[in-house]
């Protein structure tokens, strides 16, 4: 076989987006989703309306934003509305079919931890905390997450329960009342996953090319579960790859450059 | 009515010690002047609150200012996590915090409660999340009509809310554009409110629904160019995302830190923010 011309994280991410409709409204965390979801817009979805928690409808930066909320972002909206708005009419409302989220500590359910490593009073690591995370993961129609594979962020079990996803699995979710599908899909470096419509864990159903099987359970901290028939993700196209490529280093141009004043 | 008056007067007449204070921005118009000079000022005993405590926040942090946090994202968005935080809740250094963490919604909701006059918000939210096991200001209530649970969270009053905006006309109404987050509510849930803005104009040329806090709703206003950097001000200067990734390798360690602090902060004054953001404007 020959020697691939793109990366894993390149697949990720382009197989991430590729996840994404064209009438979807998506409310989209910031790291690996954003690119994703940008590339979405840049390719097959070009009418997908993004959404940022700081307020921002239908966004389309030209670069990737640092934070949630560059002005780049505002410029580029079709509205901007206040915090309490987003998270009360939009969020709370049901307006957003997909919620796209990274994780720092994520099970085999979708339950994600940002929060603490550790103990939660005397933690070994204080990590950033929810933010919009617990709501988006109950409010969204349903959950689309990704994360590069490794055995310290995929685990048995989370050190605590940011934002719920399926619980302990099978219809954990529906006993709290909850009527969102929760995570439905997460797409890694090395693979696409579905969750099992019975059980809900979250199980392989493509290894991108190149990959292996082993490969996925030598970075995963649980017993993978592989589909009945698992395919092989379809390579990124070269439309797909060069948007990526344009669109980060339109990126590291801006964030590099913006301290010197040159940023426009 | 809003007050002119210099910063250094603005913060000394509106912040004490032991307050409950939110210096808010949610990413955009963060108000690093106001905050600078009350650690200038040696505010001790803060309870500090806001949605996304990033810099200013690990700089009060670090220097002893603050006994308890509420919040409900601690962290430098795009580049990591608040170093300085992490030494207060880890290590202790410089003394132990006091931490209520709440979620985006709950917070949003619980401003809005305090402009409102409400005790408390409620909304759907916390459903399997873990902080309500952590948090004892995280409760539910029953819809009155259809019995369905809901979240119930105490309303935020600070004592005093500090912002920045991008104008002020000479009667003292404030005008914010752009990323409006959630300042409006966090100045109406306030008892005294301080707003830092770029520039006085004779007419703010708002349209009729633009984000506009009358004069008599803010208490003291200064005017301090380039008072949110390194967050920005939409229209006049670019969030100096640089700046950001820089603020990770000076507070990884404290001698580090403390040497900024003396020098960019301590030793600095509300007018050196003006010089900081000279060559981002004709970038906005």
């Amino acid at each position: 076989m020959s020697e691939l011309d793109f990366t894993p994280d390149e697949m990720m991410t382009i197989a991430a987006a590729r996840a994404l409709k064209n009438t979807d409204v998506c409310f989209v965390g910031i790291g690996a989703p954003s690119a994703a979801c940008n590339i979405a817009r840049l390719t097959h979805a070009p009418d997908v309306t993004l959404i940022y928690e700081s307020g921002t409808i239908g966004t389309a930066p030209s670069v990737l934003p640092l934070s949630i909320g560059d002005g780049e972002l505002s410029d580029t909206a079709v509205t901007t509305v206040s915090v309490p708005e987003m998270f009360r009419y939009w969020l709370q409302g049901g307006r957003v079919t997909v919620g796209f989220l990274g994780a720092a500590q994520i099970d085999r359910f979708g339950n994600i931890n940002t929060t603490v490593i550790g103990d939660y009073d005397n933690p070994k690591t204080r990590l950033p905390g929810g933010g919009g995370a617990p709501e988006i993961a109950s409010s969204c129609g349903e959950i689309f997450i990704t994360l590069k594979q490794s055995k310290r962020a995929m685990v048995e079990k989370i050190d605590f329960f940011t934002s719920f996803g399926h619980g302990e699995g099978g219809d954990h979710r529906k006993r709290l009342g909850l009527t969102t599908k929760g995570p439905t899909l997460m797409i890694t470096d090395l693979a696409v996953w579905k969750a099992d419509p019975e059980t809900s864990e979250f199980t392989v159903v493509s290894l991108h090319p190149g990959v292996t099987r082993d490969m996925v359970q030598d970075t995963c901290g649980w017993t993978v579960r592989f589909a009945d028939e698992v395919s092989e993700t379809p390579n990124p196209t070269e439309i797909e790859l060069s948007t990526l490529r344009d669109l980060r280093a339109r990126t590291k141009a801006a964030h590099s450059g913006a301290s010197k004043g040159d940023a426009a | 009515m809003a007050n002119f008056l210099p910063l250094s007067e603005a913060v000394a007449q509106n912040l004490n010690s032991g307050d409950m204070v939110a210096f808010e921005g949610f990413t955009h118009l963060i108000p690093h002047a106001s905050a600078h000079e009350a650690i200038r000022q040696g505010a001790k005993d803060l309870t500090l609150v806001r949605m996304t405590p990033d810099v200013i926040y690990d700089q009060l942090i670090g220097m002893g200012a603050v006994r308890k946090l509420i919040f409900s994202y601690a962290g430098n968005p795009g580049v990591g996590l608040l170093r300085r935080l992490r030494d207060a809740v880890e290590n202790g250094w410089p003394h132990r915090i006091e931490i209520e963490e709440h979620s985006h919604a709950a917070m949003a909701n619980a401003y809005e409660a305090g402009a409102a006059g409400l005790p408390f918000a409620m909304f759907r939210g916390y459903k399997g999340a873990e902080l309500a096991r952590v948090n004892s200001n995280i409760r539910k209530v029953a819809c009155p009509f259809t019995g369905e649970e809901l979240a119930a969270v105490p309303a935020i009053r600070p004592d005093v809310t500090f912002i920045h905006a991008q104008k002020a006309d000479r009667k003292g109404n404030v005008l914010v554009e752009g990323i409006v987050g959630v300042q409006k509510e966090a100045v109406l849930a306030a008892k005294r409110a301080v707003a830092t803005v770029e520039e006085v104009v004779d007419d703010l040329q708002a349209h009729p629904n633009a984000c506009v806090l009358p004069s008599w709703t803010v208490s003291a206003i200064s005017v301090v160019p380039g008072g949110a950097h390194p967050s920005y001000a939409h229209g006049y200067y670019p969030r100096d995302n640089a700046s950001y990734i820089e603020w990770d390798k000076i507070a990884a360690d404290r001698e580090t830190f403390l040497d900024w602090m003396k020098q960019n902060v301590l030793d600095a004054s509300p007018e050196d923010f003006a010089e900081r953001t000279k060559d981002l404007r004709s970038a906005a």
